[in-house]
């Protein structure tokens, strides 16, 4: 039999397309434990490789025949060789290519929404990490949302649509994940929007994204709404465009809530995070649909493979917009937070400029899940 | 510490370095110490994995100018 291999983008389409998976996963098991390839009908068994030096005779009966089988570890090497060991054995099974070093780092873009006059609105799905960025398009230009480090893949889709990028914005500094918006803006001459709370020790250039401003899009105008929404960092600013689509950074996710702690000051920001999610959102139109810059569990994709949804069905639904009682949103918010993300303390660095690992580093720094929510 | 052998998979990347560890080890006694030199950064926790696994005692372990240094007592 053959080894076949598989790419992060074959996979991310299992992944969204609902289709059968069975991953052997050759990590240790702390490392599966602490992140793995999520999808819905997917089936895991994690042996780690170096227990099956010896041959793989012993898990041949736990390896379906019936399905697709897919060999992971975490930068492939090892994956290869659990791959052609069951080859030998007569199986028919491919590895991921890169491992999860390549899924933390593929990106899926989706279309998500249309705009007036032919414009579109594409979300870019970070499956392996659970990152969303979003490009607006209308008549020729593009504006950025959240976009990850992975800068050639939104200058390369806007060249492949024919647009030049005109604004990129981050909706704050970003802790889980370093931001490709800067080097998107000094790379295109776009402009670089952040919101100055959370810019006091950046070390370059930007414009203040604030309250007030309007950034119109093509010459059919697309309106950029600009909302101060703090609690996740004290800067948390939300996006509204054509009076349509909500993008909540990292305030609002679909089932869950931001975060207030990973810049320190939980405490601090936890009553702005409650003013955001109880007092601004609730003031805005409940048929805007909400994009957040994260998801953390798979089953927050739609049918599409999309993340966005109805505001006022979030108002319903989503449990981190229905505690009444202060206290009980406080304790939620603050006590019993799930672990950080991976280097986020070095993660916010690089965002602010003040550090700038190597690419490898940058690609060690962000392995893992993302965090940034609590449920 | 009775290191009785010296291993250098320095340069070489994940699963080569375990490979080479397990097949060395297989070649001294109980109680006899190998030291090995990685610089692949993700075996700091495959090599503590996989000596948990075995029973093996990693008796200490270093990091000089980004190698690695293990030092393995086989159960």
């Amino acid at each position: 039999m053959t080894v076949n291999t598989c790419t992060a983008a074959d996979v991310a389409r299992k992944v969204i397309e609902k289709k059968e998976l069975f991953i052997l996963d050759v990590r240790n098991e702390d490392a599966f434990e602490d992140w793995k390839i999520e999808g819905q009908k997917f089936e895991y068994l994690n042996i780690p490789y170096f227990e099956l030096l010896d041959g793989v005779e012993e898990i041949l009966p736990k390896i379906p025949t019936d399905k697709d089988v897919l060999i992971v570890c975490a930068k492939e090497g090892s994956s290869i060789m659990i791959a052609e060991m069951l080859s030998v054995e007569g199986l028919d099974v491919c590895y991921l290519a890169g491992g999860m070093k390549s899924w933390s780092m593929y990106l899926e873009p989706i279309k998500v929404g249309e705009l007036p006059n032919g414009g579109e609105l594409y979300q870019f799905i970070r499956l392996g990490k659970g990152c969303l960025s979003y490009m607006v398009i209308s008549e020729g230009e593009a504006a950025l949302i959240d976009a990850v480090r992975f800068t050639e893949v939104f200058t390369n889709f806007a060249h492949e649509k024919g647009v030049e990028i005109k604004h990129v914005f981050d909706t704050h500094l970003h802790a889980d994940h370093i931001s490709g918006g800067r080097a998107i803006a000094t790379a295109t001459g776009a402009k670089y929007y952040l919101p100055k709370a959370d810019a006091i020790e950046v070390v370059f250039e930007y414009t203040e994204l604030a309250d007030g401003l309007t950034v119109q899009l093509g010459s059919s105008k697309i309106d950029v709404g600009v909302l101060y929404s703090p609690g996740h960092t004290i800067g948390s600013t939300s996006l509204v465009i054509d009076g349509k689509y909500l993008f909540t950074g990292d305030i609002l996710f679909i089932d869950s809530i931001g975060r207030p702690d990973l810049a320190g000051l939980a405490e601090d920001w936890v009553g702005d995070l409650r003013e955001t999610l109880y007092r601004r959102y609730r003031e805005l139109a409940e048929d805007l649909i909400v994009h957040p810059s994260h998801f953390m569990k798979i089953d927050e994709l739609n049918e599409d493979g999309t993340v966005a949804k109805r505001l006022g069905d979030l108002f319903v639904e989503n449990y981190g917009l229905n505690i009444k009682d202060e206290e009980e949103f406080r304790t939620l918010v603050t006590e019993n937070l799930p672990p950080q993300p991976n280097a986020y303390q070095e993660i916010r660095r690089v965002n602010m400029g003040e550090i700038t690992p190597d690419n490898e580093a940058q690609t060690e720094m962000e392995i893992g899940p993302n965090r940034c929510a609590v449920r | 510490m009775n290191i009785i052998k010296t291993l250098d998979v320095k340069g070489l990347a994940c699963p080569m370095p375990i490979v080479k560890t397990k097949k060395a080890i297989d070649t001294i006694a109980s109680g006899e110490v190998l030291e090995v030199l990685v610089t692949d950064k993700g075996a700091l926790n495959d090599f503590t994995a996989w000596a948990k696994a075995g029973g093996h005692n990693i008796v200490e372990q270093k990091e000089d100018a980004g190698v690695l240094s293990f030092f393995i007592e086989k159960a």
